[in-house]
């Protein structure tokens, strides 16, 4: 089956300036995303996942090379790809519901039914007029990636999304996040360092090298949803990719 | 119940505090300085022929005229130093020469191109809490945490709702400071200012009572009604801070 091409990187280059001079970040970075595919990047801590994401969101130029979307190179971020982070943004002095309009231009029609639509997507239900401190932090990730569905995004960006979360609130979310692109596909790019919550959630994986980042491996995750992480075939998977990253299972 | 088990250990110390002076003014047989038990009546003669309900009056209608004006001047002025850098680096050295002067020190100048009427209080007055008010809402621009602001460019909205949906709401809880310290100072200020030159205000009250045949207890009876109408004036700015909007700031 032929796949249409939804994020291009090519041959992305990053560095940043420090007493030592200049530190590569990124190096020449090679890959495409397709048209609703759900890619997990891992990789070490500090091995510059987020600073790759940051480009490929369009908020950080890169020193060399491009990021194409559909084909066209971006230069700043837009409403089409929104960007979901560990701390998360949802604005605290705001309401759910206002948060949900936010990003929604005035000339749309029955805004306010859709924010309602999304909220009730994503849980949040009888909890519209509340203020983001008056959640806990499962619902606040909840009322973000509403806010973050609500403009009908082709693209989500996800940095370490869940990472904040307690182990348990994290699985939930991520079981939640499954059953809403079942019902709205989305191609996602995800950065994680867990290797379970890649396996469980993408498509492929990429496991990035130390800095400065290189694709070291790409693994395919052809297992049909609802996966299991604890069955024999996704272990050997999670092996395979943990080997790469430098932590031998005994 | 819950509430005065908060506020009773204040109410005991007030009572110790009434009850050494009473005790001191006693013990020494002071004839000038007053006891609470003299305050108090000469309080009540004040209310009831009228003049402490004008003096009040003049004395809030100066700090209010002049604290508006400050917050018309100082609000606008502290989001647009905020916000636009090259703005900041002009006018903060000026601010801030400006700043540690005294309002009193200002008083001559008052005179000088104001007069003597209630243009030169409320003149003090906007000078004392103007400072404060620009500081605290150019701090507040500043301090809006970067994520927040990238999620505003995510969305690509426009100028006016990224002002009035981030900009703004995200400074508002420092700006409730800078406008809780700025009427503090106000309040400080009017009293000083009315020491001075006019014929009303609790700051003549207690300059006038004092030339006008040391009436040591209506002076005294000035003195704790400013603290009181201050305490009051603060309690007000504080129901501020209780917003829905601004309560994530304080909360943490």
């Amino acid at each position: 089956m032929f796949i249409k091409t939804k994020i291009q990187v090519e041959a992305v280059s990053k560095g940043f300036a420090n007493d030592d001079g200049l530190l590569a970040v990124v190096d020449d970075l090679d890959f495409k995303v397709g048209d609703g595919e759900f890619v997990a990047v891992v990789g070490p801590s500090g091995c510059g996942k987020t600073t790759l994401m940051n480009i490929i969101a369009g908020f950080l130029a890169p020193d060399s090379g491009a990021v194409k979307i559909d084909g066209v190179p971006r230069s700043a971020p837009n409403r089409n790809g929104v960007l979901i982070t560990q701390q998360g943004s949802v604005f605290p002095w705001l309401t759910v519901r206002e948060n949900l309009l936010f990003g929604l231009p005035d000339a749309i029609p029955n805004r306010e039914a859709l924010a309602q639509e999304y909220a009730e997507l994503v849980g949040l239900k009888g909890f519209e007029n509340n203020y983001p401190h008056e959640l806990s932090g499962g619902m606040l990730k909840r009322a973000e990636i509403a806010r973050a569905l609500v403009v009908k995004p082709e693209i989500l960006y996800m940095d370490e999304p869940f990472s904040a979360l307690d182990a348990l609130m994290s699985l939930r979310m991520q079981n939640e996040l499954l059953r809403i692109l079942a019902k709205e596909r989305h191609t996602v790019m995800l950065i994680t360092h867990d290797v379970e919550e890649a396996i469980h959630l993408a498509d492929r994986i990429l496991v990035l090298s130390p800095r400065p980042a290189r694709i070291q491996a790409s693994f395919d995750v052809p297992f049909a949803h609802p996966r299991r992480v604890s069955n024999p075939e996704a272990q050997a998977l999670r092996v395979a990719i943990l080997k790469e990253l430098g932590v031998e299972l005994v | 119940m819950k509430r005065f088990s908060k506020i009773w250990p204040s109410v005991v110390v007030l009572a110790v505090v009434v009850g050494l002076w009473w005790l001191a003014v006693l013990l020494t047989h002071s004839v000038i300085f007053p006891t609470p038990g003299k305050v108090v009546l000469g309080t009540l003669e004040l209310a009831r022929d009228g003049t402490l309900w004008e003096h009040i009056g003049a004395s809030l209608f100066r700090v209010g005229a002049g604290f508006l004006l400050a917050v018309l001047f100082a609000i606008p002025l502290g989001l647009w130093m905020g916000w636009v850098h090259g703005a900041y680096v002009t006018l903060n050295p000026l601010f801030q020469i400006l700043r540690p002067i005294s309002p009193i020190a200002w008083i001559p100048i008052a005179i000088l191109w104001f007069g003597v009427g209630n243009a030169s209080p409320i003149y003090l007055i906007f000078i004392a809490s103007v400072f404060p008010m620009i500081v605290q809402t150019t701090s507040g621009v500043h301090t809006i945490e970067k994520r927040y602001l990238r999620a505003a460019e995510n969305f690509g909205v426009t100028r006016k709702k990224l002002f009035l949906q981030v900009v703004f709401p995200a400074a508002l809880p420092q700006i409730i400071v800078g406008m809780r310290i700025g009427l503090g100072v106000a309040w400080l200020v009017v009293v000083a200012a009315e020491m001075i030159a006019l014929r009303s205000g609790l700051g003549y009250l207690i300059m006038d009572s004092r030339n006008a045949g040391n009436r040591y207890e209506l002076v005294v009876a000035g003195m704790i009604i400013i603290g009181l109408i201050g305490l009051l004036l603060d309690g007000i700015m504080r129901l501020l801070e209780g917003m829905k909007n601004v309560r994530w700031r304080y909360v943490h």
